[in-house]
């Protein structure tokens, strides 16, 4: 199984700025000085092996949006934050001539940064082409077409030339989407959100994002830890550091990275990835909070250890 | 749920507060209704706290927690917590946490009294 991520960010869309891109390159020639880069061989050597992600690299801005490889002639994906445009994008360039892609959304809940890629996604303006888009909201379709009705924006959803198909599923049945058991659960969110289980071929990811985890209520504690089990990966909301998540940001509807390490041992979870990055993080910050967070794991590591990334635009996990 | 121990000596004008063992989900309720009653009765008193952790080996984000709802809880009374005497892991667990941008910490209670009131450093040392 595959887990492709085309947006991370949390909230907004974000993108570098030319005062970022410029701190990169002062940065990497800094260091590069510092190393004796003076051929092509060792610059080579020196961006794969010296140079942080944080210099050569960057997370990404796009709003969320995470596809999980179907192994079939259809598409599976969780939300349409701008993310969506590229995902779109590849779905038509890998079509070649075929006949019209058929794809699957799955929906945490219909909140403005994981709706807004669905205009600008591609498919949706290909005759043919179908779009299930799945969600536990009863406002999931009016959310779609409200975002595309005048005067915020010039194509309505109606004038949409795909076959687009709403529907309505409830937390705690598991339905049977792509290829996938899918089981969702309702989230602390404004509005509320739901997580998603995916399980398949003796794999099973978690996609948990705008999910505010207090870990007040130990009978909801032990519910999410048991959604979590033996999760081969959960994508988790870690957008917060854990004193914003309990001071000034208390109900808002995020977690922290403290609370995604601790449930994450608590679930016997193998690999957690931190998500919906903060957009005000630039990406010296997520590899602060990621390079924090695995320190922590290390701390307070009980049985088997716990592997730890941060999700970037672009990023492909293989389960 | 296992009862928590914190041990409580006043120096001068400042409480000292010593909890022992692991603040974690599992005894966090415990540990705020028995640091409660000690924090209003620090507020009444006009007095000033001192949080010792040199017997704490552990704190989870629930521990934490109920650091911040007493820094809260003090505050509103016109008081103050600062922290003392933290374990490494302790201390790395607060600077992960961003704790350390709330709470003044210091590396002994020695430290912290030094700073709170010349009075209870005075008391400290003669004790």
């Amino acid at each position: 199984m595959r887990v492709r991520f085309w947006g991370t960010r949390g909230s907004i869309p974000v993108a570098l700025t030319s005062a970022d891109i410029r701190h990169k390159i002062e940065q990497a020639l800094a260091l590069a000085i510092a190393s004796g880069v003076d051929s092509p061989e060792k610059l080579q050597n020196f961006i794969e092996h010296d140079l942080g992600f944080s210099i050569s690299h960057t997370y990404g801005g796009h709003s969320s949006c995470v596809e999980l490889e179907t192994g079939r002639a259809e598409y599976l994906v969780c939300d349409m934050g701008s993310g969506a445009r590229a995902f779109g994008n590849r779905i038509m360039s890998r079509r070649d001539g075929g006949p019209p892609p058929v794809i699957n959304v799955i929906m945490s809940h219909v909140h403005w940064d994981h709706i807004m890629g669905f205009p600008f996604f591609a498919p949706a303006y290909v005759p043919g082409a179908r779009i299930r888009i799945h969600g536990c909201h009863d406002v999931l379709e009016q959310a779609f077409r409200l975002q595309q009705s005048a005067p915020c924006f010039p194509v309505d959803f109606s004038r949409l030339a795909a076959d687009i198909e709403f529907t309505q599923l409830e937390a705690g049945a598991s339905y049977d989407v792509a290829g996938f058991r899918v089981t969702p659960k309702l989230q602390r969110h404004t509005g509320g959100s739901y997580g998603y289980r995916f399980e398949r071929d003796g794999k099973t990811v978690v996609y948990s994002t705008d999910s505010e985890h207090k870990l007040e209520d130990p009978a909801e504690t032990r519910g999410f830890v048991e959604f979590f089990r033996n999760a081969d990966l959960v994508i988790f909301d870690a957008m917060y550091s854990l004193l914003d998540a309990v001071s000034m940001k208390e109900d808002w509807g995020h977690s922290s990275n403290i609370v995604g390490v601790e449930m994450a041992q608590m679930a016997n979870v193998k690999h957690l990835c931190l998500f919906h990055h903060e957009p005000a993080f630039d990406d010296d910050r997520i590899e602060s909070v990621l390079n924090e967070t695995i320190r922590l794991e290390k701390l307070t590591r009980t049985e088997q250890p716990l592997k730890i990334t941060a999700a970037y635009d672009g990023m492909e996990i293989e389960l | 749920m296992k009862n928590m121990d914190i041990r409580s000596k006043t120096y001068g004008d400042v409480l000292v507060l010593s909890p022992t063992g692991r603040i974690d989900h599992a005894n966090s309720e415990v540990f705020r209704r028995a640091l409660n009653p000690l924090i209003e009765r620090c507020s009444a008193n006009g007095q000033r706290l001192v949080l010792d952790l040199a017997g704490v080996d552990y704190v989870s984000s629930a521990g934490l927690r109920c650091f911040m709802l007493a820094e809260k809880q003090a505050k509103s009374q016109g008081g103050a917590i600062v922290v003392a005497a933290m374990q490494p892991v302790v201390n790395e667990i607060f600077e992960i946490s961003r704790f350390t941008l709330v709470f003044e910490t210091f590396a002994t209670v020695r430290d912290a009294l030094a700073k709170v009131s010349p009075a209870a450093l005075k008391a400290f040392d003669a004790a």
